[in-house]
């Protein structure tokens, strides 16, 4: 889906906020929130993709005004209410007032029906698909063109492992992308590696 | 009715949030209590820095170690006894030389190789690092107080897929013959994620 989450170059943001070897907890209820994800993950209750979708399914104002715990929290929650393992009435009974959750999900699909096999130095273009489920391909990506520089095992296809669909795991490739092809004229010179799944790509001429 | 009630109702804390969820589970006999207070440990104790700077000073001194780690990251890792979840099926690790920098990010969600180079800082999952990196990187590293020459190609590295990386960082100068624990004392997570060189 073509949701807020999706950042990657997106304007009007200012400078990071870096604190040289930060922290990555600031409280308990964090540690705790970050404990209860990967709890859920090892217990089979859901898996990674399930997870990041119901995070950017998030309603748009409640993802862009959440930090980072409180995303994965939602996500969880939202998780657990979907998958019957416990009711938002009694989360909130439990939590003393109301337990915000993602919106529902769309429709998710499988593999491409055809996928090609890659090797390094290939050149490749992204797919110009429009997906309104959950998809791994960032959209600055979407209808470029870049080089095969590595390949990795075979994962569960995203857009299906995210809505309990069947399909084969995918081989990803990192490729390279030059910023001048994916921002002309509106980007600092650099090269751009994106992990793509097979049935996102197609072989450029 | 019940409408005009939920609109009176206050959201509850993140606090209640986290314990409704716990006490939840609890209840379902997940042992959730117990589930967190060991996956705390491992947030704290385990999934630390010091894990990448152990796989970094190694490569430093042991050329052969070097080799492998950059042919097979996670197979080179387990040889110094660090794991990585089973989802994080590959590790692919960058490094940096004088006249390449390499960054990485995950533009999508906050992906990292946690077990190996530490859980990410608040900026690092940010929308500003999120956004920005992919297409203003040299800016925003000079921001972040690393101001690269122009004549250094910087690569990034956006984490969309379940492989995971690591920035190989270089061997600052005037450590030549530094035992491996003093050589991994010296290496950051910052550097290991390519915003800061050492």
């Amino acid at each position: 889906m073509d949701g807020v989450h999706d950042l990657g170059g997106r304007q009007g943001f200012g400078a990071v906020r870096y604190r040289r070897n930060a922290a990555p907890f600031h409280a308990d209820w964090e540690v705790r929130a970050n404990s209860l994800y990967v709890l859920a993950v090892r217990l089979g209750l859901i898996n990674m993709d399930e997870y990041r979708h119901a995070i950017e399914r998030m309603e748009p104002r409640h993802y862009l005004g959440a930090g980072y715990y409180e995303r994965s929290l939602t996500g969880l929650a939202t998780l657990c209410v979907e998958k019957g393992i416990v009711g938002r009435d009694e989360l909130e009974r439990r939590a003393g007032g109301l337990f915000p959750l993602a919106l529902a999900s769309a429709p998710g699909r499988t593999n491409a029906a055809t996928r090609d096999a890659f090797k390094r130095g290939d050149r490749v273009r992204v797919k110009d698909d429009h997906v309104p489920g959950h998809v791994r391909m960032p959209g600055y990506i979407r209808g470029k063109t870049g080089v095969v520089v590595g390949e990795s095992p075979a994962y569960p296809f995203p857009d299906a492992h995210a809505h309990g669909i069947q399909a084969e795991d995918e081989l990803t490739y990192d490729v390279r992308f030059r910023s001048e092809d994916l921002w002309p004229n509106s980007s600092d010179k650099a090269l751009i590696h994106v992990a793509v799944f097979q049935s996102y790509l197609a072989r450029a001429l | 009715m019940e409408d005009q009630e939920r609109t009176i109702r206050r959201t509850a804390s993140i606090e209640q949030r986290v314990d409704a969820i716990q006490a939840a589970f609890d209840e379902r006999g997940m042992n959730a209590t117990e589930g967190v207070a060991e996956l705390t440990r491992l947030a704290t104790e385990q999934w630390v820095p010091q894990n990448g700077a152990r796989v970094v000073a190694r490569a430093w001194v042991d050329g052969a170690f070097r080799e492998r780690l950059l042919t097979n990251g996670r197979a080179a890792v387990e040889e110094l006894g660090l794991a990585m979840p089973k989802h994080h099926r590959h590790l692919v690790v960058l490094e940096n030389t004088a006249s390449v920098h390499n960054v990485i990010c995950c533009t999508l969600c906050s992906c990292t190789a946690f077990t190996i180079i530490g859980l990410p800082p608040d900026w690092y999952k940010d929308f500003e690092y999120r956004s920005r990196v992919v297409r203003e990187a040299r800016t925003v590293l000079r921001e972040m107080g690393l101001d690269l020459s122009p004549d250094v190609e910087i690569r990034v590295w956006d984490t969309t897929a379940d492989t995971r990386y690591m920035v190989l960082p270089m061997r600052p100068s005037g450590t030549d013959g530094w035992p491996e624990e003093k050589l991994a004392a010296i290496v950051t997570r910052d550097s290991m994620i390519g915003v800061a060189r050492l």
